[in-house]
């Protein structure tokens, strides 16, 4: 049954893409397939959730590529809850998706629907990924399908972008990464993700560390500095890919990659006194990218150097190793990949209804699209990590880690950082309600985004406030990530 | 007598035979469709009987057949074992997909009454080529490699562009200096040891190995034959013969050409010289590891700056090669592996990516890349087809080129290389830089005016070429085939000299 339920995981998105396609000239259907497809694939995942919190690790592995390498799923807690969220979400984005994608009159919808659920299947596949071989192969499939979304409007602006995103991540994927994954081999011969981690004993120091450095870089999704640049350049896309990709899936393939590798290749335990560089890195991405975001007047590019600091929170608590960083940093999937999907969603609407991309621009627009910078200043809490947002339970965990684990650093950067984002968010939102409209925008009225798209970012900001209230599935899935181990 | 059991028994003459006879036959019909008709037939046969030789050596048994009865090694003597039984597989494999193509695609590129010699051509050259492969004699090698650089220079000519002949004029010189090189090697080992069975030869050379005919003909041979299998700097013939030859033929040769070449230098280095020579005495190693990397980078760095399609394929190549040649170079067992199953996939690759080619001529009118603006859009198909074996080029996971490099990379790491791991992945995206060259042109472009209404392209093209993209990808997902035929013929290779 379960096993059963990871080829659907797999093969509806698949299928709903050659769906997409086939419904090409009737875009209602077409995006009928689209939502069908979502809440089909999140029915399938939300079924495997019981089992897996009961403690089962549904398996299946399809077939043997090279001699003891297979393609093989092994679904684990920390899996379920990235599959959980990039699932889910994928139902609200795409909601959103026609609202933006008909308000703005895009071309190629069709293309982009269609790399749209190719690209939940390669999130499902690397949330799924029983071993690093299997990962990488996912991961690599979510670099080049997410190509052609990003350089959507095959405009000059979008070809150069594109040549930014792809030469990072494929460059770092196959220059790091990929002799990190034959390098385990070659120490380990396995690549499986167990608990506990795969490297013998014998391992020297100097190999584990090394081998650390290259996963890190080279899981270029993580945006570490200095490979972060990508990120910035994927903005050009159509916004409902900068939410759905450039904030939760692939990001956080990304995260849950790095976090994946440190839990189950190297071992928590294997790993003490080999991070202090590491956490170094990370401390440094997520101060250095906030300073980046304070000085950005594009609002999408201010949300993009925000994510990279984001998600340096979760490999600063990989890198600190305490259980209690560990179960945050799980947390922080979820938590931050809700509130930054909530902004993007506002980004986009305030793009499509009033045509603006600069924050310069937004004076006293929270009047006229009161929803709007309302879900905004939830998803800009829960950043910043204040209560009743979801970014407050996971920033709670890992700063109690990093207490536990006396490291100074972290907590350190983790308080400059929290005041940098107030400094960065907070006044967007107070321009947005308590600055008067412009003469220039007084002039040309507009209202909300289109419905569906408003729908949708209502949904996700409730859904960042209720991770508030109600943190329990997402917290026993990352308790159970070490639990295992 | 019972034809049906003795068929087995003598399938390595079959092999030979059967091409050999198709290319008389084929000018005695004097018609161009007959002559298609029994040439793709007689490729077919082929396949199936290098299928069944390769089904016979596949409990490493070695397969000695001696023709007209006539014992090793005073007659001649034709010799399977599982590198061998490959390396036919791949040639006679190759020529049986690209024939069917070839019908439609020469039709738009060489004159209808040549047809038939153009079939009479390819079956001599597949004859060569097959006969290299699977002789146990050093001057039967010579004669062979003769007989398909010939009919390949013929082949070449045809090209419609006038620049053709130049190309293959400019391959006949290089190509008959190696040639030369070659015939000086054997001639000298014929001189130390006495005979000419290549078994014999490496039986024969431990008890003369330190003389320096020995060496010389080590030198001559090593020269001679990478001149043909266009190692780096000796490849200078490869990119304009591979560009202005009729897309079939491109197609052909670069599937399957060097990859015969790069199985003669493994039969000599391994079957006949041995370890201890090879390693020992002249730096060998070292020479092709350097060699190897200057290939890798030069040619991609090159391959970048390229204007025409099959240009860039071409110097992509050379480099490719250099990822043969290097896994050679380490001399153990997973860097012969990667050499054997990177010859087999960059073969399927290449044979994909210029039959592709010669189905953007059909629109495009020809694949400088000025012409190819915005092809990605008037015909996405084989468009996309470029792109997934150019993935392959670059190495990337689910594609034949990912599994040849994680052998490289394995080979490279077991002899503790970090700096070669780095440089074998670094060169894969030069590889990403040429692959996107042609994503960017393809699809940032807007076609061109001048593109014919009527894109319909034949089935007889679509349906080989979907087919070997369909195998580059199948191969990087089912390896047990490749990775298993190419890790015996390694453990074959390396065994045989203990």
């Amino acid at each position: 049954m379960s096993a059963a339920l990871i080829l659907a995981g797999l093969g509806v998105p698949a299928l709903g893409a050659a769906g997409i396609a086939a419904a090409h000239r009737r875009p209602n259907l077409r995006e009928g397939v689209t939502l069908l497809t979502a809440a089909i694939l999140f029915a399938c995942v939300l079924a495997l959730l019981p089992g897996v919190l009961a403690g089962e690790r549904p398996q299946l592995t399809l077939f043997e590529v090279l001699p003891g390498l297979d393609l093989a799923f092994r679904i684990e807690p920390l899996g379920m809850l990235f599959a959980l969220v990039a699932s889910g979400l994928w139902i609200v984005n795409s909601l959103y998706s026609i609202g933006y994608m008909r308000g703005n009159d895009e071309a190629h919808q069709t293309r982009f629907y269609v790399c749209f659920a190719l690209a939940l299947f390669a999130a499902i596949g690397i949330a799924f990924a029983g071993n690093v071989f299997t990962l990488f192969v996912f991961y690599e499939i979510l670099t080049l399908i997410t190509y052609p979304l990003v350089t959507h409007h095959g405009s000059d602006k979008a070809r150069k972008g594109g040549r930014v995103y792809l030469g990072i991540l494929i460059g770092t994927s196959v220059m790091f990464l990929l002799p990190a994954l034959i390098f385990t081999w070659h120490l380990a011969g396995t690549t499986d993700f167990r608990p506990g981690g795969i490297l013998p004993a014998d391992v020297s120091g100097a190999a584990v560390t090394g081998l650390l450095v290259l996963y890190m870089f080279g899981i270029g999704k993580a945006a570490l500095m200095p490979f972060h640049r990508w990120l910035p350049s994927a903005m050009v896309a159509p916004t409902p890919v900068s939410a759905l990709l450039h904030a939760v899936a692939v990001v956080k393939a990304g995260v849950f990659s790095v976090l994946k590798v440190v839990v189950f290749v190297f071992g928590p335990d294997a790993l003490a006194g080999h991070t202090a560089w590491l956490a170094g890195v990370a401390g440094f991405t997520i101060v250095a990218a906030s300073v980046v975001a304070l000085g950005a007047d594009n609002l999408k590019r201010r949300l993009a150097y925000s994510t990279i600091s984001q998600l340096s929170y979760v490999v600063l608590a990989a890198a600190v190793l305490a259980p209690l960083s560990l179960v945050g940093a799980a947390l922080h999937v979820a938590a931050h990949a809700l509130g930054k999907i909530t902004l993007f969603f506002a980004a986009g609407a305030i793009y499509t209804a009033a045509h603006k991309t600069e924050i310069s621009q937004l004076d006293g627009i929270g009047r006229r699209m009161p929803w709007t910078m309302g879900a905004f200043a939830i998803g800009a809490l829960s950043m910043i990590g204040l209560p009743p947002a979801a970014g407050f339970v996971s920033k709670w965990f890992m700063v109690s880690g990093a207490m536990a684990g006396e490291h100074w650093l972290a907590l350190a950067v983790i308080a400059a950082s929290t005041l940098l984002n107030a400094g960065y968010f907070l006044p967007i939102v107070w321009r947005a309600f308590f600055r008067p409209l412009s003469a220039d925008a007084a002039a040309h009225p507009h209202g909300e985004a289109p419905l569906p798209a408003v729908i949708a970012l209502t949904l996700t900001a409730a859904g960042t406030i209720a991770l508030f209230f109600w943190p329990d599935v997402p917290l026993a899935l990352a308790r159970q990530m070490l639990g295992a181990s | 007598m019972n034809l049906a059991a003795h068929l087995p028994a003598h399938l390595p003459a079959l092999q030979v035979v059967l091409p050999l006879l198709a290319a008389p036959l084929a000018v005695l019909l004097r018609s161009g469709n007959a002559a298609f008709v029994l040439v793709t037939a007689v490729a077919w046969a082929a396949f199936a009987v290098s299928l069944g030789l390769w089904q016979q050596t596949g409990a490493g048994a070695v397969i000695s057949y001696a023709i007209g009865s006539w014992p090793a090694p005073w007659g001649i003597e034709l010799r399977v074992d599982r590198l061998s039984a490959f390396v036919l597989v791949l040639v006679s494999g190759m020529a049986a997909i690209v024939l069917p193509y070839c019908r439609q695609s020469i039709e738009r590129e060489i004159p209808k009454e040549q047809h038939y010699l153009f079939y009479a051509m390819f079956a001599l050259c597949l004859t060569g080529l097959l006969g290299i492969t699977i002789t146990g004699d050093a001057f039967n090698v010579f004669v062979f490699l003769e007989v398909s650089s010939l009919s390949t220079y013929v082949l070449i000519a045809l090209g419609r562009d006038r620049r053709a002949l130049m190309a293959a004029y400019q391959y006949l010189i290089m190509g008959t200096i190696g040639a030369t090189f070659i015939v000086i090697g054997v001639g000298l080992l014929y001189l130390s040891t006495g005979t000419l069975n290549l078994a014999d030869i490496g039986a024969r050379l431990p008890q003369v190995s330190g003389s320096r005919p020995v060496l010389a003909a080590l030198a001559f041979l090593t020269v001679g034959i990478c001149l043909k299998l266009a190692l780096f700097p000796l490849h200078q013939w490869l990119p304009s013969a591979y560009t202005y030859a009729p897309s079939a033929v491109s197609a052909f040769l670069a599937a399957t050409a060097t990859k015969v070449s790069v199985y003669v230098l493994l039969r000599f280095y391994f079957s006949v010289f041995g370890e201890s020579l090879l390693f020992d005495r002249l730096p060998l190693p070292e020479i092709m590891l350097l060699l190897s990397l200057a290939a890798m980078f030069i040619a991609s760095a090159l391959a970048i700056f390229q204007d025409d399609l099959k240009r860039i394929f071409a110097y992509s190549s050379v480099a490719q090669i250099g990822y043969i040649t290097l896994g050679l170079s380490f001399g153990s067992e997973s860097g012969l592996t990667a050499t054997v199953v990177h010859l087999f996939n960059h073969g399927l690759t290449k044979g994909a990516l210029f039959m592709l080619a010669g189905i953007l001529v059909i629109v495009a009118g020809g694949t400088s890349l000025s012409r190819l603006s915005g092809i990605g859009k008037a015909m996405p198909l084989a468009s996309f087809g470029i792109v997934l074996g150019g993935l392959s080029l670059i190495g990337v996971p689910g594609t034949v080129g990912f599994v040849s490099k994680w052998y490289l990379v394995l080979a490279a790491l077991e002899q503790g290389q970090w700096w070669l791991v780095m440089a074998i992945v670094a060169s894969s995206l030069l590889a990403v830089v040429y692959v996107w060259r042609f994503v960017e042109i393809a699809w940032f472009r807007e076609p061109r005016a001048d593109l014919p209404k009527d894109r319909r392209i034949p089935l007889s093209l679509q349906i080989p070429a979907g087919l070997l993209v369909a195998a580059t990808v199948y191969f990087g997902l089912d390896t047990s085939f490749t990775v298993g035929s190419a890790a015996a013929a390694a453990e074959q290779l390396l065994g045989m000299n203990q």
